[in-house]
């Protein structure tokens, strides 16, 4: 074989995060602001987003929207969820609760990793957070509960 | 001796014109696509219906995210236009806006968002020196069943 996967394709071979990944393409509004998801485990999810100028909150320093870093801790919960291993057939957000700790760096990509931690019959529990290229000062965190249909 | 008022289109221009340059200092609304528009004081924020809001393509329904940035920037124009209408009326608003930034957002979904145009109004609770509080509700054709409310809180610049 030549055609070894490499590392850093954000495509790898596995099959469950390549259709995870079209799961992703498919939400318009997630595709719309570029994200692409990188990690997929047993109710873990990490979704990046690229840096944009349309999606500046602020041109004095050129720091992206809180909304658009919303956006993307949301789908990341959402992911999150659907891949717990109790395997709901569908899940929406029920709230979202984000601080937002400092100012992403302008012309970073933002990652936000979600994890849900406890799921009940109806009900599902996230833990995300997101930083930009320093992972160790994260630029906001969130806790969420989403509805599952199983 | 009292001045007579202002000519009201003198009033509305000037407004209108500060009202844009608010909205146009945030280029994610243009992003989004929302609009702001303006009666008296009060602000009805608008965000036309277009494809890529949708989250959800099976539904369909708006992307939670769409739905939490519109109510964040709901918030933030809402907030910075309420502590600038002084300055507006008196025609000493300065050259440069300085935007409060959001500390802490918390959305709660109450039903899906419709694949049609959304609508939200912000309440500011309080605003202090430092901090600032805002409720905002976003709905769609009906004005009583809102489909999500947030409240933000932010460090006032």
């Amino acid at each position: 074989m030549t055609d070894d996967p490499i590392p850093d394709d954000p495509r790898p071979e596995d099959p469950r995060l390549a259709l995870a990944q079209s799961f992703i393409h498919a939400l318009p509004h997630s595709k719309a602001l570029g994200m692409q998801l990188t990690d997929l485990g047993e109710g873990v999810a990490t979704i990046t987003m690229p840096y944009d100028p349309r999606l500046i909150g602020d041109p004095a320093t050129g720091v992206i929207h809180g909304g658009a870093i919303s956006a993307l801790m949301d789908t990341a919960s959402g992911a999150s969820v659907m891949s717990h291993p109790s395997a709901p057939r569908s899940t929406a957000t029920l709230d979202l609760r984000i601080d937002y700790m400092r100012p992403a760096t302008p012309g970073q990509q933002i990652t936000a990793r979600a994890e849900c931690h406890h799921v009940t019959r109806s009900v599902a529990f996230i833990r995300v957070t997101a930083h930009d290229a320093d992972p160790t000062r994260p630029v906001a965190m969130g806790t969420g509960t989403f509805t599952l249909e199983r | 001796m009292r001045l007579p008022p202002e000519p009201v289109e003198v009033v509305k221009s000037r407004r209108e014109a500060a009202l844009a340059r608010l909205v146009a200092s945030v280029p994610y609304i243009g992003f989004l696509g929302a609009r702001f528009d303006r009666r008296g004081d009060e602000l009805t924020a608008h965000l036309p219906f277009q494809p890529m809001l949708i989250g959800n393509p099976m539904l369909p329904a708006l992307h939670g995210g769409a739905t939490a940035a519109f109510l964040e920037i709901t918030a933030i124009i809402e907030l910075s236009w309420s502590n600038l209408w002084e300055d507006i009326e008196s025609g000493t608003m300065s050259e440069i806006i300085a935007l409060p930034k959001t500390v802490t957002f918390t959305v709660d979904y109450l039903r899906s968002g419709l694949p049609r145009d959304a609508y939200a109004r912000a309440r500011v609770n309080r605003s202090g020196r430092r901090f600032a509080s805002v409720h905002v509700e976003a709905w769609q054709d009906n004005r009583l069943k809102p489909f999500a409310a947030a409240t933000a809180h932010f460090l006032m610049p």
